[in-house]
């Protein structure tokens, strides 16, 4: 990388780590009980212009590296891990349209108004009647004829949806295309109508704000991403997602990690010269987190690795959509373990909610991982590419 | 060589579930958009190496190179030159 491209990326970090200290973590607890939007936390990443950090500069981004992105949901992940799902969510959507974007000038003009403006991009991927398969969809684009398109769309979830700027929402291509034959539009809140649908009271990852909507949307045909969603799928989305899910976890998990560690020095404290019981509980978690930051490490290498060989080529390959499948399998279940056996080193301190060892929300936040896309779901599409990858 | 297409049709014919007839597509037609699900193409992938006797690397085991007969035919063809070579 090049000494320009370091110093963003340190800059960025730093400034994210203090955002994640001075405001995620003041709110966090605040965000959870009332199930709210992360709006301080929101505001101060916009403030330090973080929602455009990795459009590329000559686009008026910051233009720092994925790696600094995904260390930058890990650091919030640490403070809130609602607030690091927001800002990681928002970053999935730029690096699939940055990457995928083509020639189009509409692309390329839209994501300098998002580095001038600050703009949060939610996404609707999942939708009713597609039983949890992102790579089908009922609704369809809709041309007009005088080239503006329609769609209305039924999502189960759409995250912070009512608190964004724009949304990425999965159709169909044309009203006679297969379930399928997909693409992605980028449309503007002033483009759409939102009828929320139920309510938002869940057991974690509250500040989320994810209740279901019908969407309704008016707009230019230039508006729809040039690639198929297939593929923006496999070489960004899907990897994108799994990798930055994962680092947020990680992030709430190493703090657990950390309030297990500091009740088991204060119990050493008390009794000095004497090697706490809950100790030798903390060296078993150490090897649980270890895991867990291995697998998450190694599959943030070996995408950036990918991408950068031939044009990220080999991401579209069976092997490849096992290896980040199996990066978010093993990530969403192993966070709560650790999270479970912080709250196992730190006891009923570490059951209360408002204790320093407190550990309740961290378990809460991660026990979503499994379910965002289920976790059963991609172990069927993984039981189907192993009948026929080879080297996985 | 013989030519390897008449194979391919019977092959996605049986296992592709194309919403159009096999026999009688476009050797360029895409065949997503005429229906075949990821589900179906795996189906079609594993046929394919059976009736023609052949492995297909993870390299090639991707959506672009089942897009369509003629990519099939190509890829078929690839594999067989690499093994007569």
């Amino acid at each position: 990388m090049s000494a320009v491209g370091v110093e963003a990326d340190a800059a960025f970090l730093q400034s994210i780590r203090a955002i994640a200290t001075d405001v995620a973590a003041q709110h966090a607890d605040d965000v959870d009980r009332d199930a709210r939007f992360p709006a301080e936390t929101i505001a101060a990443l916009r403030e330090a212009r973080a929602l455009s950090a990795l459009i590329p500069a000559d686009l008026g981004g910051g233009g720092v590296s994925f790696e600094a992105i995904a260390a930058g949901c890990f650091e919030l992940g640490r403070r809130c891990g609602a607030s690091a799902m927001v800002f990681a969510m928002h970053q999935i959507q730029i690096a699939s349209i940055d990457r995928h974007r083509g020639d189009s000038a509409w692309f390329a003009v839209y994501l300098r108004e998002v580095a001038r403006d600050q703009r949060l991009i939610a996404s609707a991927t999942s939708e009713v009647g597609t039983g949890g398969d992102m790579g089908r969809s009922v609704a369809t684009v809709t041309p007009d004829g005088d080239g503006t398109c329609t769609f209305e769309k039924q999502a189960p979830t759409i995250s912070y949806g009512v608190h964004a700027d724009d949304l990425f929402t999965t159709v169909r291509r044309a009203p006679d295309a297969e379930a399928g034959d997909q693409v992605v539009v980028l449309t503007r809140k002033e483009q759409m109508t939102m009828e929320p649908k139920g309510s938002w009271d869940p057991l974690g990852m509250r500040g989320t704000c994810s209740p279901g909507a019908v969407v309704s949307a008016r707009f230019p045909a230039e508006q729809v991403l040039p690639a198929p969603f297939a593929l923006v799928s496999s070489v960004s989305m899907t990897p994108v997602s799994h990798i930055l899910w994962s680092h947020l976890w990680l992030g709430i998990a190493t703090d657990a990690f950390d309030r297990a560690r500091a009740f088991v020095r204060a119990a050493a404290k008390q009794k000095p010269g004497e090697t706490p019981a809950s100790a030798v509980r903390l060296s078993h978690l150490m090897s649980e987190l270890s895991l867990l930051r291995a697998e998450v490490s190694s599959a943030l290498a070996q995408y950036v690795a990918e991408l950068a060989h031939e044009d990220g080529e080999s991401l579209q390959t069976m092997a490849s959509a096992l290896r980040y499948n199996n990066l978010k399998i093993a990530t969403s279940e192993q966070a709560p373990r650790v999270c479970q056996g912080a709250l196992g080193v730190c006891g009923i301190m570490g059951f209360k909610n408002d204790t320093p060892f407190s550990v309740g929300r961290h378990l809460r936040d991660t026990l979503s991982a499994c379910l965002m896309v289920a976790n059963e779901r991609i172990h069927q599409t993984n039981a189907r590419l192993l009948l026929i990858a080879k080297d996985v | 060589m013989a030519h390897v297409t008449p194979d391919i049709r019977q092959v996605l014919a049986d296992h592709a579930r194309l919403s159009v007839d096999a026999a009688t597509l476009d050797e360029r037609a895409d065949l997503y958009q005429a229906g075949m699900t990821s589900h179906a193409s795996v189906n079609v992938m594993l046929a394919v190496e059976d009736a023609f006797d052949i492995e297909f690397p993870d390299s090639m085991l991707k959506r672009g190179v089942f897009e369509s007969i003629a990519a099939i035919e190509d890829a078929v063809r690839t594999i067989r030159e690499g093994a007569a070579a």
